[in-house]
């Protein structure tokens, strides 16, 4: 994992006793809240409905176990004993206080992390492949050039006062599972025709109120020139992106507005300027760099070892959690495991303090003391022995944390909607909650088979509701909510913005409505589809016919 | 026009208050200041900029509140939106609810 050097390190402790006096000053009176409030959301502590949060910034969503360790310890003695993983790979903390807040961040600093960039209009955390270094279909490991762009971007002072907010995700691998077409920059690692490793670069995507997939602009960019080719596209829009309208501010209206051909053009302009001067690193400061995320030592290990398939035949529970939530290693012998933070019923993303322990000793013991993050608000360990499955299994189940519903109905992602947050205008995860028990019954997910179902309280699209399979929007219809869904999103290498159904449902009619669309697909799918393969296969009509038809 | 009550957050925790008939200010929707008619409600408004002012609270507002019905509700008075209720009452899932602290 990246280490801090001295110079991240005094910029983090900096910017504490920065805080820590912008909050005391706040306190006596000599800030006004008009004057605050910007400083406070560089520090990505917001305002919301019930009291402050807090977001802190997990780059690239990777974590050791002493850094998770540490948030748990945060979540008990500063806030409720919880805390919510985010679909940006980052945790929010929901009830902090303003004037503990320079102690939580003195607490993140020794540990090296911190909340700067979680807010504002400027270059937020860098979000990568969780299964990065560790994925069988990988060209590259996206974190190394995740940690350059992190370098690169904090603080920097061009694109600290953005149009908007912008977000970068990087991938390494073939299939996307860091929904990089729904990103302001999305950046796929690819080799050339001579095997030369580069990125293809896709900009203007993004989900909210005008949800866009990226377009690709450059197929081909030697990686060499990164920092080079992101600057020039960072100040075209920081040029051009619209100032008047926030809701036309992001990269995306950009280049939809001006046209692909066009953007392109102009980046590449401003690119031919600045290619081969200071921005871009040497190659030996990229080898640093990349010696941090050097792979742990391996075992010699053959693929299935027998104890392992014993197990495997012996416990049917136990294999069900294989089948869905183990996801094939690079190497013979090791495996992915995926930590569903989606218990039926539960509360997605949400994890109490003991369970964050739990898995940062689970993951000293069994994964070389390190963790991932996901977008879809579950946790990785990505270097578990096979022949460790079933013990780590034993455990997770002890703390509630085997759920075996990997892309399953039940894995939903829902942002924290108006339980929650100021912006939403109806609650997400009471949604999630009523339609992950109605299809508690985990041999009725398997049956029904991949699905991803995604909610949001609010267009602003926090719980990527766009690109769901099935996709439901919270809305406010004459101060009653109600729930619009979409069907035939999707946020891999295929992405596509989903298809509004029809009318909005009642409160108490979503998870009916659901469950119609389910049957709908149940009944209509031939051999081996999935849902979003028949779902292209026959279109809105018959889901639409059977939500609506008896109307 | 109907009841009205003043809300804000407090400046040091966050939480969500309302100013009370005492000008002082609660965690409790029940012990909030009724505002009948515009007057009073324009009083209350400038008695929480003062307590803006005096760093206790930010963002004060008005909200209607409306007589709660029967047992259903544990007070009074409550608010008509239902955003409104659940900063009143807290997350409506368990771990906010069990956590809610006043």
């Amino acid at each position: 994992m990246y280490r801090y050097d001295e110079f991240d390190q005094r910029l983090v402790d900096q910017r504490v006793a920065q805080f820590r006096d912008q909050v005391a000053r706040r306190l006596s009176g000599e800030l006004t809240e008009d004057e605050f409030k910007p400083l406070r959301l560089m520090n990505g502590l917001y305002l919301q409905l019930h009291a402050y949060m807090l977001r802190v910034a997990i780059p690239y969503g990777t974590l050791s176990s002493r850094q998770l360790h540490q948030l748990a310890h945060i979540a008990r003695r500063y806030d409720r004993g919880f805390a919510h993983f985010t679909t940006r790979q980052n945790i929010q903390y929901n009830w902090p206080r303003l004037e503990d807040t320079p102690d939580i961040l003195a607490e993140l600093a020794s540990v090296e992390m911190h909340a700067i960039q979680t807010s504002g209009n400027c270059i937020r955390n860098t979000t990568a492949d969780q299964y990065a270094g560790v994925a069988a279909d990988e060209v590259e490991d996206p974190r190394i050039h995740a940690e350059v762009i992190r370098q690169w971007s904090t603080l920097h002072p061009e694109f600290s006062f953005l149009p908007r907010k912008f977000k970068i995700a990087v991938t390494g691998a073939q299939h996307d599972r860091a929904a990089i077409r729904v990103h302001d920059i999305g950046l796929v690692i690819r080799r050339d025709a001579n095997a030369n490793v580069g990125f293809e670069v896709v900009v203007g995507g993004g989900l909210g109120r005008t949800p866009m997939v990226g377009k690709t602009i450059r197929e081909f960019l030697p990686k060499q020139y990164l920092l080079s080719y992101l600057e020039a596209i960072l100040r075209v829009y920081n040029q051009l992106g619209r100032r008047d309208n926030k809701y036309k501010a992001r990269v995306k209206i950009l280049v939809h507005e001006t046209g692909v051909e066009e953007f392109t053009e102009m980046v590449e302009t401003e690119w031919r300027h600045i290619r081969d001067g200071a921005i871009d690193l040497p190659a030996e400061e990229v080898a640093r760099i990349r010696a941090y995320f050097a792979a742990p030592d391996y075992q010699t290990l053959s693929a299935a070892p027998p104890e392992y398939t014993a197990k495997l035949a012996a416990d049917p529970t136990f294999a069900d959690w294989v089948r869905t939530n183990i996801a094939a290693h690079k190497v013979p012998g090791y495996a992915i495991v995926n930590i569903s933070l989606k218990p039926i019923g539960g509360i997605p993303g949400d994890a109490t303090a003991d369970q964050m322990d739990a898995i940062a000793d689970l993951a000293a013991l069994y994964s070389d003391r390190e963790i991932r993050v996901t977008h879809e608000q579950n946790l990785v360990l990505p270097y578990v022995r096979q022949t460790d499955l079933y013990l780590l299994w034993q455990e997770l189940r002890r703390q509630g944390l085997a759920t075996a519903n990997l892309n399953l109905i039940s894995d939903i992602i829902a942002c924290p909607g108006l339980d929650y947050c100021a912006l939403a205008n109806a609650r997400s995860i009471p949604v999630a909650q009523q339609i992950s028990e109605r299809f508690a019954d985990l041999k009725r997910q398997h049956d029904i088979g991949e699905l991803r179902l995604k909610i949001s309280g609010c267009i602003n699209a926090c719980g990527h509701h766009h690109v769901g399979n099935i996709g439901i929007l919270g809305v406010d219809r004459r101060g009653e909510e109600y729930y619009q869904i979409t069907l035939g999103g999707t946020p891999d290498e295929q992405a596509a913005i989903g298809t509004i159904v029809g009318p909005a449902f009642a409160s108490d009619q979503v998870v009916d409505a659901v469950e119609t669309i389910v049957d709908t697909y149940v009944g209509q799918r031939q051999d081996g589809e999935l849902f979003i393969d028949t779902y292209r296969r026959i279109g809105n009509a018959p889901f639409k016919e059977s939500l609506y038809g008896n109307h | 026009m109907s009841l009205q009550v003043v809300t804000a957050n407090r400046l040091r925790d966050g939480r969500v208050i309302y100013l009370d008939a005492a000008d002082g200010w609660s965690t409790d929707v029940a012990a909030a200041r009724l505002c009948e008619d515009e007057a009073a409600a324009t009083a209350a408004l400038a008695i929480a900029a003062a307590a803006v002012a005096a760093r206790r609270v930010v963002e004060p507002y008005l909200i209607a509140v409306e007589r709660a019905d029967g047992a259903v509700s544990p007070t009074r008075y409550r608010p008509v939106r239902y955003r409104e209720v659940i900063r009143a009452f807290g997350p409506s899932i368990a771990a906010g609810t069990a956590a809610k602290e006043t």
